[in-house]
């Protein structure tokens, strides 16, 4: 075994432990290759399926060529597609990019808020007809009570504390002094009423894991990720696009951006460098977290 | 390259922090940013740098001053990437300290020169070798505080060394270091030229990677079987990890504790070569030969080969992490390979004071505080013991919704002996005086005892007993779900028998727990009979033919 058919054997167990013990299961869907790996593992453990809704928090300033992206692949794959949104934030113009609040209030509400709002079903969320092709108002307002999400211990601070399976009380709070033991591949997968559980299966897996994996597997990536022929710009990171830059590089393949992380020039320049809300939340984004923040 | 999980661990203030974000700063392994960021934060709020803040990334610890949380950071050395698991060392954080370790191959276990071993050296050396961690280094940390001498370290490696022979773990080497100003980390250091050992740097490329289990006997704890129906998939696939061994297609194997029965038909899978083999630690699943009903939770073993244990009671080492002691007579959730079973505590032998090393007997195990103990399962499960098999032998205890505690299973102490039919009463209890050939004849039909096991033996017994009652047959059911009841019900289904009643004895076990039941004197049929198999009718068929 080479250590990326570790990584995948691990993240399979965690995706089956969690399908086992969750009977609402769902799995966040953020487009980026992150999740799409993660989509991708899951079909590893499942033997080509995905058993379970695929949620996606739409701020309505993601770059627009992930909802293109998104929409492509829930059909093509069979996907059981939910999509959320802070419908009133966005309607009153209370978000960064109308000028109304700060960075991190907006991750706040169409992010976080929207999210803990989809996930426990109080506000109204759509689901993908796949007859259809539409989203369509989701009329099933169960609670999820296991979230499966692509979080990786090496993306910043806060994240190298996170648990393979980690609770979240009512109030989606994560309780970073008091979390869960872990041993033996044994996890937290009971859980008290009204609580739920986020389950990290990319918690061990580096950025360059997720690309050589991306390599190694052919697994189709949004082509934000890339250089246009003849271009130097391409997103390293996905996100909404008042706040998101694209990076310098003129990277075009997969194997090109191995190379580049590997012992190019972004061999030792954080991942999310790119991403403004971090640098205004003490560095940890621990703030965000907390209150229930990817 | 290949990759090693190493944990630092140690007392609460010995240096761990300051250690690794010392050796992350000297191998130049910190990303750009990372650096950068702690200083800024250093700044703004007046503080000088330090490199364990590098680590206690979070703004809680960074006020606490202690780390609360397994920490991981990565980097490479010329021969392998290492993850590197900052464990804490507060006692308040026992339990994610192992949450660290547990994920480590190899620890480093950091002790001050100027406080020497202290409480959680010597717990945490016990929990490491409790977490089966077999690689060991000891590092005498902050020896500026000891003028570099010699003697100090010398002393504190014969103290502790004594310490951890008692508890099995031998450590590959002990360095006297300076974390703060790198002494000995990566290159030696001219302050103590008396040490002529590795630099930790070296110490932890000797490190070797831990051998996969390939060579110990095949366990697949079985995680799930899935049927995608709706998703237009008729595949049957048994899944779950391969923890030993190797499989082949056409491999006969057996499921314990059901000890059904087949054969591997295929190695299944997506987006993958098809194979015909598969070896230890990867995750996969196989459809079988015949369509027999197996559940999460059951052993996949190999037959003929060397299987784990079937039991209801054990023997076990155990260290507690739960809020509430553990104690008797309380129902706790036993999480072992994929099984998960309800259980209770039978016996707390002695508990073990971590901090001085006595052992005393208790009413309760308390937090912290590390046990010898007998467990007994609700349901019959597969283990090991850990001299034969260590990964099959490890364990979880949940408590209400919580993780409380873990351990190893080091002896099987369930009744292997099985349960005996008889009748042994005191000299003067008194017996009936008509024997069973003549009840036999005025009923039209012999005693008998038929024990229903598996999943629906309730069901299917109740069903029995009114069919036999109404074709006017002396019919009587009992059942019981725990094996700790199963003793007595088989004494009372002796002695029903005895009185002339076709028994319906209803058990939630299987087969095994059926060739466990024996009547040394034969006085009576014993007919087993497998509910998920079977229905009413040839249940009650083979009853017929045997009354």
């Amino acid at each position: 075994m080479n250590h990326l058919d570790r990584l995948e054997a691990q993240s399979v167990y965690i995706f089956r432990e969690a399908y086992r013990d969750f009977k609402q299961l769902g799995m966040l869907w953020s487009i980026g290759k992150d999740s799409t790996v993660l989509l991708w593992l899951a079909r590893k453990a499942f033997f080509g399926h995905a058993p379970f809704p695929l949620i996606h928090i739409d701020t309505s300033y993601k770059i627009p060529e992930m909802i293109a992206y998104r929409n492509e692949k829930a059909l093509e794959w069979n996907l059981n597609l939910i999509v959320g949104q802070n419908v009133d934030a966005l309607a009153n113009k209370q978000t960064y990019p109308d000028g109304a609040i700060d960075r991190i209030a907006c991750c706040r509400a169409l992010k976080a808020d929207a999210l803990k709002h989809t996930l426990d079903g109080t506000w109204p969320r759509w689901r993908l007809n796949h007859a259809t092709r539409q989203l369509e108002p989701d009329t099933n307002p169960a609670a999820f009570t296991g979230v499966i999400v692509g979080a990786r211990a090496d993306e910043e601070g806060s994240r190298s504390k996170e648990r393979y399976f980690s609770p979240r009380s009512q109030d989606h709070d994560w309780d970073v002094a008091d979390q869960p033991p872990e041993f033996w591949n044994q996890y937290k997968t009971d859980f008290a009423p009204g609580t739920h559980v986020r389950i990290h299966p990319l918690l061990d897996w580096t950025e360059l894991n997720i690309w050589e994996y991306i390599d190694r597997e052919n697994i189709p990536i949004i082509d934000t990720y890339f250089a246009k022929p003849g271009g130097n710009q391409r997103y390293r990171s996905l996100g909404c696009f008042p706040c998101t830059t694209p990076v310098e590089s003129p990277s075009q393949t997969v194997k090109e951006i191995i190379e580049e992380l590997r012992s190019g020039k972004f061999a030792n320049i954080a991942e999310r460098s790119g991403r403004a809300q971090d640098k205004e939340d003490g560095g940890g984004l621990e703030t965000l977290r907390r209150e229930g923040y990817m | 390259m290949e990759r090693m999980n190493v944990v630092i661990v140690g007392h609460v203030d010995h240096g761990k922090s300051t250690f690794t974000g010392r050796l992350l700063a000297d191998t130049g392994s910190l990303p750009e940013g990372k650096l950068d960021q702690v200083q800024a934060w250093c700044a703004i709020n007046s503080r000088p740098f330090e490199y364990a803040f590098l680590l206690d990334a979070l703004k809680d610890e960074q006020a606490q001053g202690v780390t609360i949380d397994a920490a991981r950071c990565f980097f490479k050395s010329d021969k392998r990437h290492y993850i590197i698991i900052d464990a804490p060392g507060h006692i308040e954080f026992l339990k994610n300290m192992i949450t660290g370790a547990a994920r480590a191959e190899a620890a480093i276990l950091l002790i001050d020169a100027h406080e020497g071993v202290q409480e959680n050296s010597r717990r945490h050396g016990y929990m490491l070798s409790m977490l089966g961690i077999k690689q060991v280094a000891v590092l005498i940390n902050k020896m500026d505080l000891a003028n570099f001498d010699e003697a100090v370290f010398n002393r504190i490696k014969d103290d502790y060394s004594q310490f951890l022979t008692s508890v099995g773990v031998k450590p590959s080497a002990w360095v006297p270091v300076c974390a703060r100003d790198g002494d000995n980390l990566i290159s030696p250091s001219d302050r103590m030229p008396w040490y002529t050992g590795l630099d930790v740097l070296a110490v932890m490329d000797a490190f070797h990677k831990e051998l996969p289990a390939e060579n110990l006997p095949f366990r697949l704890p079985v995680q799930d079987v899935y049927k995608f129906t709706a998703q237009g998939d008729d595949r049957r696939i048994v899944a779950g990890t391969i923890i030993s061994g190797t499989i082949n297609e056409g491999d006969e194997v057996i499921f314990l504790p059901s000890e059904k029965r087949s054969k591997i038909a295929k190695i299944e899978g997506f987006n993958v070569d098809p194979r015909s083999s598969i070896g230890t630690d990867m995750a996969t699943g196989f459809t079988l030969t015949t369509q027999i009903f197996v559940k999460p939770g059951e052993m996949m073993c190999k037959t003929g080969a060397a299987n784990s244990h079937i039991g209801t009671q054990f023997k076990a080492n155990i260290f507690w992490l739960g809020k509430t002691p553990l104690v008797l007579g309380k129902k706790y959730k036993l999480k072992l390979g994929s099984a998960r079973v309800q259980m209770g505590v039978k016996e707390i032998i002695n508990v073990l004071n971590a901090a001085e090393l006595s052992s005393e007997h208790k009413a309760e195990v308390g937090r912290h505080e590390v046990a010898e103990v007998i467990f007994q399962t609700q349901k019959p499960i597969a283990f090991d013991t850990a001299d034969e098999h260590p990964l099959t032998s490890r364990f979880v205890i949940v408590d209400g919704y919580e993780i409380a505690g873990g351990g190893i299973v080091v002896e099987n102490r369930s009744n292997r002996t099985g349960y005996t039919a008889r009748l042994e009463f005191d000299s003067d209890w008194q017996m009936t005086s008509i024997d069973t050939v003549k009840r036999a004849q005025r009923s039209g039909h012999s005693a008998a005892i038929a024990i229903v096991f598996g999943d629906h033996s309730k069901e299917l017994s109740k069903a029995i007993e009114i069919a036999l009652f109404d074709t006017k047959i002396s019919a009587y059911r009992i059942g019981a779900s725990s094996p700790l009841q199963w003793e007595r019900l088989v004494e009372m289904a002796y002695i029903l028998a005895d009185s002339g009643q076709v028994v319906i004895a209803a058990i939630a076990g299987t087969a095994h727990d059926v060739v466990a039941v024996s009547d040394p004197l034969s006085r009576f049929s014993i007919i087993p009979i497998d509910s998920d198999h079977c229905n009413i009718d040839s249940a009650l068929s083979a009853i017929r033919g045997r009354i």
